[in-house]
């Protein structure tokens, strides 16, 4: 699959020209492999030997496009099966469903929340991704009024329509926002290839096995259609979960590039109970769901969802951080305690979830120890007397507490000789080890 | 479709809790790949009942369990009542931080609730080193014969711990702290002290959606996988995650609607937070998930039934 420097470098105009950027061809073809170069950058090599590598270099699963500009939604160019072998690289899209046969004020309400329904958490908006329009009405100018509302709201599109001439209007109106058109079948496989290619757009492919999947794919491909979506046409929390799995492994595992696309699911379709259709929801986000349909976006049921979505596509190698400052708790004064930790996100996650239980007022400064846990940072020579020193001059915190004392993790308890001689003045604490010890710590606490 | 199934080497150790036997484990293959092997027992789903009266939940739990908080006998019968597969007694109590209930009182209670219930019992200590052994001895003296599931034992005082299971014939749950490695350890520590395989359940520490839910989940495929396809027989114990306890404490689990409105509704976010948790980590590997809420317990139970179906 992968190939090597060396391979790319055969295909190369040998010329060390340097229009790439890079002084050799060698040198070039390294940056390649490891894609920290685009093979565009050349501009002698032929386009057949472009066709021929970006073949063999392209990931198992495509990556696809939805939308555009900096609304656009990207999934797919997964690499492994499990997270921890690598990571998982594009988070799954949930997609809000509004069909055209809903009443005005429902309509209404479901566009409001693709607004309301986001939140922020560890410097991230989490919120959902695209649309989803159907037609169910059969009343085209109902489809296409909903279609442009939804196009104003700038978010990527899923065209949901069984007719094509309604799609057809429907890319009209929508022309140059790239939404994704659901769904070629078995029957109109070849209409909406054409669609597909005349509006340079994405097409979801459905199927009721995935072997007339794979066969429908090839055929897409045949016509020149690249970017595809595949719904494996089951509509059953146990069928479906069978079916990614099964895409995910002939993709990653065989090689299998008709199955290597990202796939959507329905949950909004397969159970109606809001607690279930949430439990489907993530059951997809665990195990390889691309685009995940939604009935409502209320915030109690898409708020785990999308904290999930979250957790989940973390890189386990590149641990998440919090900002670098200091944290308030119930209103802290200058008499108020001052706790020193680290900033990997589930230490400052912890501790502030003791803290808040606690519910005693209390300031608590997170030094950026490019989001390692206390331990670990300690032992990396990034959270020392001197960093916490320099946090607490930066921060002006003398400023803030007039008692001059701070509290470190009883973990670091080793730092205090060190910390005092950096800070003069301040009377170092040792707090607890264990976070679970906080709440009873602040109780004693006394300036 | 044939070419793209796996075959395991390993399976998941069977480990029968309570009087009457019921089995955890015994899978050879991942959790729901019912397509490629089999799931001889159905993962199970455990309510947590407190020893104390609990302070800190939200009316999102306190209401549906109205009445029997105060009553850990009343409280253990109605959640048994409500289907629980397991009544996991957690003995905060306990703690020498709080209540600081003696070791026969807890013995006490054991008793009575294994009169009280028929569906097994596991118990968790309050987590303190010192305390926990002194109260397993008096409980698992009560338990005699029951084959109830207990601990944690942890590095600090698993010898102790190990020591009561080995002494009454019962379980123990070897807990570690969110590590594959101090996993598997704390599996070939236990065992040394004589305690068999079948009667251990691993603890590997249980992270709340949003609060290292993601470690907790690598963790658990990482030692599937290690089970299933390495057959490293010290990973093939069957895993309690304990959800409820950690989901509880959670912001986004608890704060009501009037504190955060952008949130919504505070009971259903509750509970999705449970399940949602709960659900991840049974996908991930977990044998046995110990949940709060009636209504995640249902939700959790229909979930399981479909994908055994």
């Amino acid at each position: 699959m992968a190939l090597t420097g060396l391979d790319i470098f055969k295909k190369l105009p040998k010329t060390n020209c340097g229009e790439c950027g890079v002084p050799t061809c060698l040198a070039f073809a390294m940056k390649l492999a490891s894609k920290q170069a685009e093979l565009d950058a050349c501009p002698y090599v032929s386009d057949e030997v472009k066709e021929e590598l970006s073949e063999a270099a392209a990931p198992p699963i495509r990556t696809v496009e939805v939308g555009f500009g900096e609304n656009a939604f990207k999934v797919g160019g997964e690499v492994v099966m499990y997270r921890h072998e690598k990571t998982f690289f594009n988070p799954c899209g949930f997609a809000l469903l509004i069909e055209d046969s809903a009443s005005g004020e429902e309509i209404e309400k479901k566009l409001s929340q693709v607004k309301s329904s986001q939140f922020e958490r560890i410097g991230q908006i989490l919120k959902a991704d695209l649309i989803a329009v159907k037609y169910s009405s059969g009343d085209e100018n109902r489809y296409l009024s909903l279609v442009n509302k939804a196009k104003d709201l700038n978010f990527p599109l899923i065209l949901i329509c069984s007719d094509e001439g309604v799609l057809k209007k429907s890319l009209e109106a929508t022309k140059g926002t790239r939404p994704l058109i659901y769904a070629a079948q078995e029957r109109n496989v070849d209409s909406m290839a054409s669609l597909a290619l005349e509006y340079q757009v994405p097409l979801a492919v459905k199927a009721d096995s995935l072997d007339n999947l794979s066969s429908l794919t090839e055929a897409l491909k045949s016509k020149g259609v690249k970017d595809i979506v595949l719904d494996p046409g089951s509509r059953s929390l146990k069928k479906t979960f069978e079916n990614l799995i099964f895409i995910r492994r002939a993709a990653i595992e065989k090689k299998v590039r008709s199955l290597g696309f990202p796939a959507i699911t329905f949950p909004n379709e397969e159970v109606s109970d809001d607690y279930f259709e949430v439990a489907y929801a993530a059951g997809y986000v665990v195990k390889y769901g691309g685009i995940v349909v939604l009935n409502d976006l209320s915030p109690e049921k898409v708020l785990p969802l999308f904290v999930l979505r979250q957790n989940i596509y973390t890189d386990p190698q590149r641990p998440m951080q919090v900002e670098e400052k200091i944290y308030e708790f119930a209103s802290p004064d200058e008499n108020s305690p001052f706790l020193v930790t680290t900033n990997f996100s589930l230490t400052y996650f912890i501790v502030s979830g003791e803290i808040e239980s606690s519910k005693i007022p209390t300031w608590l400064g997170v030094v950026n120890t490019e989001g390692l846990s206390v331990l670990t940072a300690w032992s990396a020579g990034k959270f020392t007397s001197e960093k916490i020193a320099s946090f607490v001059k930066g921060k002006s915190i003398a400023e803030r507490i007039n008692h001059k004392k701070i509290v470190i993790p009883g973990y670091v308890a080793i730092l205090k000789g060190e910390l005092e001689d950096e800070l003069p003045g301040f009377e170092i604490i040792v707090g607890p080890r264990e976070a679970g010890d906080i709440p009873a710590f602040l109780r004693e606490w006394k300036t | 479709m044939e070419n793209l199934l796996n075959s395991y080497t390993g399976k998941i150790r069977e480990v029968t809790i309570g009087g009457d036997g019921l089995i955890v484990g015994g899978q050879n293959t991942l959790p729901f790949y019912l397509f490629e092997g089999e799931m001889p027992h159905k993962p199970l789903v455990a309510m947590e009942v407190l020893d104390i009266e609990p302070t800190d939940w939200p009316p999102a739990l306190t209401e549906p369990l109205s009445g029997v908080l105060n009553d850990p006998l009343k409280w253990a019968k109605k959640c048994e009542d409500l289907g629980a597969d397991l009544i996991c007694l957690y003995l905060l109590g306990t703690s020498p931080d709080g209540a600081n209930k003696s070791p026969e009182e807890a013995g006490e209670l054991t008793k009575k609730m294994l009169e009280n219930i028929k569906v097994p019992l596991v118990i968790y200590g309050s987590g303190d080193k010192e305390k926990d052994p002194k109260v397993f001895t008096k409980v698992t003296e009560a338990a005699l014969g029951k084959n109830i599931l207990f601990g944690p034992a942890q590095e600090e005082n698993y010898k102790l711990v190990a020591g009561a299971a080995l002494a009454t014939q019962q379980n123990v749950i070897a807990f570690s702290p969110l590590d594959i490695n101090l996993a598997k350890q704390q599996n070939i520590l236990i065992t040394q002290m004589g305690v068999k395989p079948e009667n251990i359940v691993m603890d590997p520490t249980t992270g709340a959606l949003g609060y290292g839910l993601e470690y907790c989940f690598s963790i658990l495929e990482r030692l599937k996988l290690a089970a299933l396809q390495q057959n490293d027989t010290m990973t093939q114990m069957p895993i309690i995650c304990t959800v409820g306890k950690e989901v509880w404490k959670v912001k986004e689990a608890k704060v009501s609607e009037a504190e955060e409105p952008s949130w919504g509704n505070a009971e259903k976010r509750g509970i999705n937070w449970e399940v949602v948790t709960a659900f991840t980590l049974l996908l991930a590997g977990a044998d046995i998930v110990v949940v709060r809420h009636p209504k995640s317990l249902e939700v959790l139970h229909a979930l399981i039934k479909e994908l055994l179906s």
